[in-house]
């Protein structure tokens, strides 16, 4: 089952055309790998799908709904979410204030105190963030901060979870860890896209991997087919 | 040339760092390694005079800076890179490497250091105005690096150089900082990318819960058991 497709998404900002017809289908239950060189157009690409910012052309259809153009919470309540880049947390509110969060604002599902708050301490426990509930988020790790943001996100029940940049700055143990938890997401049945500069991560999780440049899809497949591809390694691998 | 030691620092009531001692000589390649959240940062904002630490000493080529505000450590020759660049994104190419000659001293020879930046990083005097923020990843990274060299540094600080960067760009700066080892500088590095790190570099510290746990040459450290489990995800 197809979970989202993307056709000819194009975005413009003043004359450079950031994201320039992509098309993008994903599929139920797979781990899609975003990648491509600094400023190819990838988190832009994450912020068109998710709503974050406005496209300027094409289609975008989740779970058969066109989604085109709707606000962020409004695709965030239909199951399609999103973490970011530098995190996004609120630094005053605890661990377990700030995925709460998540579980009463992105859904669309009336639920009382009680219950959100059930549903928070299950996801800190499945994060492995119980031992940090009450402590204030700005007091984290880096790599904490990123797990109470994919927490939030998790809270808000989603269908399909896109992550961006997830290990940016985690050592390569850190990443081991970071690659389990990704895994035991999808397991759950939620369907991955994620941007990664990770070689280690992408290569080993992805089913599938999509490369942009300059705003354009310029290959797509395994990583196998990726990782020998001439231009990838031009573009992007290195030599 | 650097030495440091004993240094212990406080946030408030939490100690961050315990009894920290390290030393780089001249030419070398330094990296400490340790995982998010062991004081790393905060070690390095200790020696260039961001933060005051409770005890110890920094030692620059003979010179006590301890507790030394940042300006006068960058008038010494230390120069600081720090996490995520913080370059000024609406200012040119150009008016950010200036900036990193804002000391009386550095700014009389602006012109002549802006013409060795141009050597290595070529790439720069072509877009030199260009607003820093329309530049790409690997842009940004050499202009940050350019603008540390303005002050004329004889040892530089770079914190997670390759954050963020795609995997050919990760290779391109640490040929940089191979290149600039070459023409004199001293670095020290913190890395998250301890594979490639300990590559370059001569030497290594693994920090942990704000203490010094292991130090050696690179190669010791790459066949240390417990750096390989948890470092290198071996």
């Amino acid at each position: 089952m197809q979970v989202l497709q993307v056709e000819g998404l194009t975005k413009n900002f003043g004359g450079l055309r950031a994201v320039d017809g992509v098309d993008l289908t994903v599929e139920s239950g797979e781990i899609l790998g975003l990648i491509g060189p600094n400023g190819a157009g990838k988190t832009t690409l994450f912020n068109l799908i998710s709503g974050t910012i406005k496209p300027s052309a094409g289609k975008v259809t989740f779970l058969g709904e066109n989604i085109f153009g709707l606000k962020p919470y409004t695709i965030c309540r239909k199951g399609l979410v999103r973490t970011f880049q530098s995190c996004k947390i609120f630094p005053e509110l605890t661990v377990f204030q700030n995925v709460i969060l998540g579980a009463f604002f992105g859904t669309s599902e009336k639920k009382s105190w009680e219950q959100a708050a059930l549903q928070t301490r299950e996801i800190l426990e499945f994060v492995g963030l119980a031992h940090l509930s009450d402590v204030p988020a700005a007091n984290l790790t880096l790599l904490d901060q990123k797990q109470v943001e994919v927490a939030r996100a998790l809270a808000t029940q989603p269908k399909l979870l896109m992550l961006d940049e997830m290990m940016a700055g985690l050592n390569p143990a850190e990443v081991e860890a970071a690659m389990t938890l990704v895994q035991k997401i999808r397991d759950q049945g939620i369907t991955i896209i994620m941007i990664e500069h990770v070689m280690k991560a992408i290569m080993n999780i992805c089913g599938r991997i999509v490369v942009l440049d300059h705003g354009k899809k310029v290959a797509e497949g395994s990583p196998k087919e990726i990782s020998t591809n001439k231009k990838v390694i031009e573009i992007y691998l290195g030599e | 040339m650097l030495e440091v030691k004993n240094l212990n620092v406080f946030y408030g009531n939490v100690q961050v760092l315990w009894d920290v001692s390290l030393d780089v000589k001249e030419g070398e390649i330094v990296v400490l390694v340790g995982a998010n959240g062991a004081g790393k940062t905060t070690l390095l904002n200790t020696i260039t005079g961001i933060i005051q630490p409770a005890s110890g000493s920094v030692t620059f080529l003979g010179k006590d800076i301890t507790g030394l505000p940042p300006n006068e450590i960058v008038e010494m020759g230390i120069s600081y890179l720090p996490e995520g660049g913080r370059l000024f994104p609406d200012m040119s190419i150009q008016e950010n490497l200036e900036m990193g000659s804002f000391l009386k001293k550095s700014w009389k020879v602006r012109k002549e250091r802006q013409e060795q930046v141009f050597e290595f990083f070529p790439r720069l005097q072509e877009r030199r105005k260009q607003l820093a923020k329309t530049l790409s990843g690997g842009e940004r990274q050499m202009l940050a690096m350019g603008r540390c060299l303005m002050s004329g540094p004889k040892l530089c600080f770079f914190d997670e150089l390759s954050y963020g960067l795609a995997p050919k760009l990760v290779k391109e700066s640490f040929q940089m900082l191979q290149m600039l080892r070459d023409n004199g500088l001293t670095i020290f590095l913190i890395e998250q990318n301890v594979n490639q790190s300990l590559e370059i570099a001569d030497r290594a510290y693994v920090l942990e819960n704000g203490r010094i746990v292991l130090q050696g040459t690179s190669e010791e450290l790459k066949n240390n058991d417990h750096v390989r489990k948890a470092y290198l995800g071996i």
